[in-house]
C-alpha cells in the first residue's frame, strides 16, 4: 500500500461497457417500440435488466471497496463533487420542461389568441380562439378535446405535504446518524422510503383520475403535455430517489456507514431534496397559478 | 472487485492486455487514446460525407446523389463534426492533459470515465445506422427543427436517442473534468496558476453540465410530440414551433463555446511556449474566459433573427451577441502581446496557433456581421454563415486540436514527429482551408442558401474551387494520420522538456510519462 493513502486508482473495470451495451440494447428496443416492431418490447425489457445487472455489480463494487475502508478523503470528495454536478445537470434537464410550460403561458398561448403580435394569427387562422391557461389550453385545434385540468388543493396540496414531511424525516434519519442512534436512524429512513412509495402511489391515483374522470392524458394539447411531462419525469425522478433510498436503508440495517463517513446517505439525502424541491416548483406553476 | 483494487499497488502497472485493455481501462491516458482515436476516425468519416456535398456542388445541377440524400449529408456531417470529432478530440486531450497538467495520478473518477468514452462507439453506431433505414437518415438539418424534423422517417427516433447518448456522455466527461480540477490538484497548484487549459476546461465542463440536458430535454419533447401525442411544437395545441428554436439554441449557442474554448486554452499553452515568454495577461485571459461563457448562455435567440420576435427581443440579442466581441478581443489582444518581441520558433504547433489565430478572428469578424439584426436578415440561411462557422470550427476547432496533438504527442509517444512532414501539413491544410471556405463568403452575400443541393448558374466558379479546396484539405488530412502513425511507432526521441520553452508540469515527467502520472504530488511554488 505504498501510495495509497495519497491517491486511489481503480482497477480496470468491466461494469462500464455491460452498462453500454445494456443502454444500447434499451434504447433500440425502445425505439423499435414506437416503430411499431415486435421485437421492441423483448428488446427493451433485456436492455433493461443488462443495465440493472451493471448497476448491481457496479454499485455492489463501490459499496464494497467503501465498507473495505479502500477510500480515501480525496476519493470521498470527488465522489460529492460528482454527486452535486449530477444534480445540477438533472435540473438542467427539468429547467428545459419548466422553459417550455412557461413559454407557452407567457408567449404561444397569448400569440394564438390574438395578443400583440398574433392579431393577424388570430383573425386569420384560428378566429374566435381565446387563450385562457388552463381552460382552453389544448389550443385553437383542441387537440385530445375537451378536458378539466387539475387542481391544486386536492390531492397535490396532500402530496406536497407527503413530500415536505418526507424531507423532515431524511433530515432527522442524518441527524441521527451522526449521533450514533441506529435505531432513530433506521426509523427515519423507514418514514421516508414509505412517505415516497406513498407519493408515487398517490401521484398513480392522480394520473388514473385525470384520464377517466377528467379526460385529460398526453394528448390533451400544450396542457396535457406539460402536465405529464413534468408531473411524469418529476415522478420518475421520485421513484428513482426512493429505489436510492430503498438501498440506502438496507445498508444501514446491515450496519454501514459511520457518523463521520456516510456519502451514499447524504447523495441520497440530496437528491430526495432535489426531488422535493422541483416538486415544489410544479406544485406552484403547474397545479397552482 | 475489491480484494484485487486492495491489492493492486504491488504492481500498479499491471492492466490486461489486447482489446479487453482499452475496453476495461481505468487509466487516464488509455482514455485519452480512445477519445483521440475515434475522433481521428470520426474526422474521416464526417469528412467523406463532406466531400459527398462538395462533389454534389462542383457543378451547378443534380448530378451525384439525390437531394434526399444530400440533405442527410449535410445533417450527419454536423452531427458527427460536433459530437464525434471536436467535442470527443478536446475530452481526449483533457483526459491526456489535465492529470498532467495539475500534477494528479489519473482522473478524479475513473471508472465514470471509462463510461463517458464507451458509451460514444455505440451512440455513433446508432447514429450512423440510421442512414440504412426507411426513409433515409435524418435530413432535417442538424438543429433538427420541427416540424420539418418531425417528417423523418424510420430513423428518428434513433437519431434522438444517439443524441441522448451523446448527451450522457458529455455530462459524465465534464463531470469527472471538474472534480479532477477542484479536487486533484497537486499541493500549491492555486486556481490561479493553473495553465489556460486547465482554466478552459473547467468553464467548459461547466457549460457542458448546464446545457447538454437541455437538448436532452428539447429532442425528448420532439420524441413525444411525434410518438405520444404532446403538442409541444404544434400550434394547434397551444405549441409552438418557434419554442423548440428557443430550446434548441439556448442549448446551441453555449455548444458553440464548448466546441471552442478548449482551443484557446491550447493555443494558450502553446503561443508562451515558441515566443519564450510567459503568457500575456494571465488573469484577464481567465476572466475574459468566464465572460465569454456567460454572455452565451443570454445570446441564443441570434441564430433566430428571422424566425419573427419582439424588437425588443431583436435588440437585446444583438447587443448582447456583440458584448462577447469584447472578452474575445481581449485574448485576441494577449495572444498578440505574448508573441510581441518574443524569441519566436514556428515548428509546426506554433504555426497551427498561429494560424487559429488568424483564421478564428476572421470568423469572429463574419460572426459580428451576422449579430446585427438588419444584415442578419440579409446573410440568414446563406453560404456567408456557412462560411462563418465554418472558419471558427476548421481553421478554429480543428487547428487548436491539430495544434495540440503536434505539440503534446512527444510528451505522450517519447518521440518526435517529422518536422517537415508535419511544416507540409500545416501550409497544405492552410491554403486549402481558405480555398474552400473563403469563396462561400462572396457567394454567400450574393445570395445562395445553405443546405441546397443545386445552385443558380452565378454560382459556378466559386462553387467549384471551393469543392477543389474540400478534396485537397481532405486528402491533406491522410498526411496528418500518417505522421501521427511513424509518431507513435517510432522517431527521434524526445526530452522530458521536449520544447525548449516549454513550462509546467507535464514537462517534468519523462517523455513518455509513466502509466500513472504522478504518484506522488509534486509541489508547486
Amino acid at each position: 500500500m505504498s501510495n495509497s493513502t495519497l491517491y486511489y486508482i481503480p482497477e480496470p473495470s468491466h461494469w462500464p461497457i455491460v452498462g453500454s451495451v445494456g443502454l444500447f440494447t434499451t434504447l433500440i428496443g425502445a425505439a423499435l417500440m414506437m416503430l411499431d416492431s415486435a421485437v421492441g418490447t423483448w428488446l427493451l425489457a433485456a436492455g433493461i435488466l443488462i443495465v440493472v445487472l451493471m448497476m448491481f455489480g457496479w454499485f455492489g463494487t463501490v459499496i464494497s471497496e467503501s465498507e473495505s475502508e479502500t477510500y480515501n478523503a480525496q476519493v470521498d470528495l470527488s465522489f460529492r463533487w460528482g454527486m452535486f454536478w449530477f444534480i445540477f445537470s438533472e435540473v438542467m434537464f427539468f429547467a428545459a420542461f419548466f422553459g417550455a410550460l412557461y413559454y407557452a403561458r407567457q408567449y404561444s398561448l397569448p400569440w394564438l389568441g390574438g395578443e400583440g403580435p398574433g392579431i393577424l394569427t388570430n383573425t386569420y387562422l384560428w378566429e374566435g380562439y381565446e387563450a385562457l391557461w388552463p381552460y382552453t389550453a389544448n389550443g385553437p385545434g383542441e387537440i385530445g378535446g375537451a378536458f378539466t385540468h387539475m387542481g391544486a388543493w386536492g390531492l397535490p396540496a396532500i402530496n406536497t405535504l407527503v413530500l415536505l414531511t418526507s424531507g423532515g424525516t431524511v433530515t432527522w434519519a442524518h441527524h441521527a446518524l451522526k449521533a450514533g442512534h441506529r435505531g432513530q436512524l433506521i426509523a427515519g429512513l423507514f418514514l421516508t422510503v414509505a412517505l415516497g412509495f406513498l407519493f408515487i402511489g398517490l401521484q398513480a391515483y392522480e394520473y388514473m383520475h385525470a384520464f377517466t374522470d377528467l379526460n385529460l392524458n398526453l394528448g390533451s394539447g400544450i396542457y396535457g403535455s406539460t402536465f405529464f411531462m413534468l408531473t411524469g419525469f418529476h415522478g420518475l425522478h421520485v421513484t428513482i430517489g426512493a429505489i436510492i433510498l430503498t438501498v440506502v436503508l438496507f445498508r444501514c440495517i446491515s450496519g454501514h456507514f459511520t457518523p463521520n463517513r456516510h456519502f451514499a446517505f447524504e447523495a441520497a439525502a440530496w437528491y430526495w431534496h432535489f426531488v422535493d424541491v422541483v416538486w415544489l416548483g410544479l406544485f406552484v406553476f403547474v397545479y397552482w397559478l | 472487485m475489491s480484494e484485487i483494487a486492495a491489492a493492486h499497488d504491488d504492481h500498479h502497472d499491471y492492466h490486461p492486455s489486447g482489446l479487453w485493455r482499452w475496453v476495461t481501462t481505468t487509466n487516464h491516458k488509455d482514455i485519452g487514446t480512445l477519445y483521440l482515436w475515434l475522433a481521428m476516425i470520426m474526422f474521416f468519416i464526417g469528412g467523406a460525407m463532406a466531400l459527398v456535398i462538395r462533389t454534389e456542388l462542383f457543378s451547378p445541377g443534380l448530378q451525384f446523389v439525390d437531394p434526399q440524400f444530400f440533405n442527410s449529408m449535410t445533417t450527419l456531417h454536423a452531427l458527427v463534426m460536433i459530437f464525434g470529432v471536436v467535442m470527443p478530440a478536446f475530452t481526449g486531450l483533457a483526459n491526456w492533459q489535465i492529470p498532467l497538467m495539475v500534477g494528479a495520478t489519473d482522473m478524479a473518477l475513473p471508472r465514470l470515465n471509462n463510461w463517458s468514452f464507451w458509451i460514444l462507439p455505440f451512440a455513433f453506431a446508432m447514429l450512423l445506422s440510421t442512414m440504412f433505414m426507411d426513409g433515409g437518415g435524418p435530413a432535417g438539418g442538424w438543429t433538427l427543427y420541427p416540424p420539418l424534423t418531425l417528417q423523418t422517417g424510420n430513423a428518428l427516433p434513433f437519431v434522438i436517442f444517439s443524441i441522448h447518448f451523446m448527451g450522457m456522455s458529455s455530462i459524465m466527461g465534464a463531470i469527472n473534468i471538474i472534480a479532477t480540477i477542484v479536487n486533484m490538484r497537486a499541493p500549491g497548484m492555486h486556481m490561479m496558476k493553473m495553465p489556460l487549459f486547465v482554466w478552459t476546461w473547467l468553464i467548459t465542463a461547466f457549460l457542458l453540465i448546464a446545457v447538454m440536458p437541455v437538448l436532452a430535454g428539447g429532442v425528448t419533447m420532439l420524441l413525444t410530440d411525434k410518438f405520444f401525442g404532446t403538442s409541444f411544437f404544434n400550434a394547434a395545441g397551444g405549441g409552438d414551433p418557434v419554442m423548440f428554436q428557443h430550446i434548441f439554441w439556448f442549448f446551441g449557442h453555449p455548444e458553440v463555446y464548448i466546441l471552442i474554448l478548449p482551443s484557446f486554452g491550447v493555443v494558450s499553452s502553446i503561443l508562451p511556449t515558441f515566443s519564450r515568454k510567459p503568457l500575456f495577461g494571465y488573469s484577464s485571459m481567465v476572466y475574459a474566459t468566464a465572460s465569454i461563457a456567460f454572455l452565451s448562455f443570454v445570446v441564443w435567440a441570434h441564430h433566430m433573427f428571422t424566425v419573427g420576435m419582439p424588437l425588443a427581443g431583436e435588440l437585446f440579442f444583438m447587443f448582447a451577441t456583440m458584448l462577447i466581441a469584447v472578452p474575445t478581443g481581449v485574448k485576441v489582444f494577449n495572444w498578440v502581446a505574448t508573441m510581441w518581441r518574443g524569441s519566436m520558433t514556428f515548428e509546426t504547433p506554433m504555426l497551427f496557433a498561429i494560424g487559429f489565430i488568424i483564421m478564428f478572428t476572421i470568423g469572429g469578424l463574419s460572426g459580428l456581421m451576422l449579430a446585427i439584426v438588419p444584415a442578419d436578415f440579409q446573410y440568414h440561411d446563406s453560404y456567408f454563415v456557412v462560411a462563418h462557422f465554418h472558419y471558427v470550427l476548421v481553421p478554429g476547432s480543428i487547428f487548436a486540436i491539430m495544434a495540440a496533438v503536434y505539440y503534446w504527442l512527444p510528451k505522450w509517444t517519447g518521440n518526435h514527429y517529422p518536422e517537415r512532414l508535419g511544416k507540409w501539413h500545416f501550409w497544405l491544410s492552410t491554403i486549402f482551408v481558405n480555398l474552400t471556405f473563403f469563396p462561400m463568403h462572396f457567394v454567400g452575400l450574393a445570395g445562395m442558401p445553405r443546405r441546397i443541393p443545386d445552385y443558380a448558374l452565378q454560382f459556378a466558379d466559386y462553387n467549384m474551387l471551393a469543392s477543389i479546396g474540400a478534396f485537397g484539405f481532405g486528402f491533406a488530412q491522410l498526411l496528418f494520420l500518417y505522421i501521427v502513425v511513424v509518431t507513435i511507432r517510432g522517431g527521434e526521441k524526445a526530452t522530458d522538456q521536449v520544447w525548449e520553452g516549454a513550462e509546467g508540469l507535464e514537462w517534468t515527467l519523462p517523455s513518455p510519462p509513466p502509466y500513472h502520472s504522478f504518484t506522488t504530488p509534486p509541489v508547486v511554488r
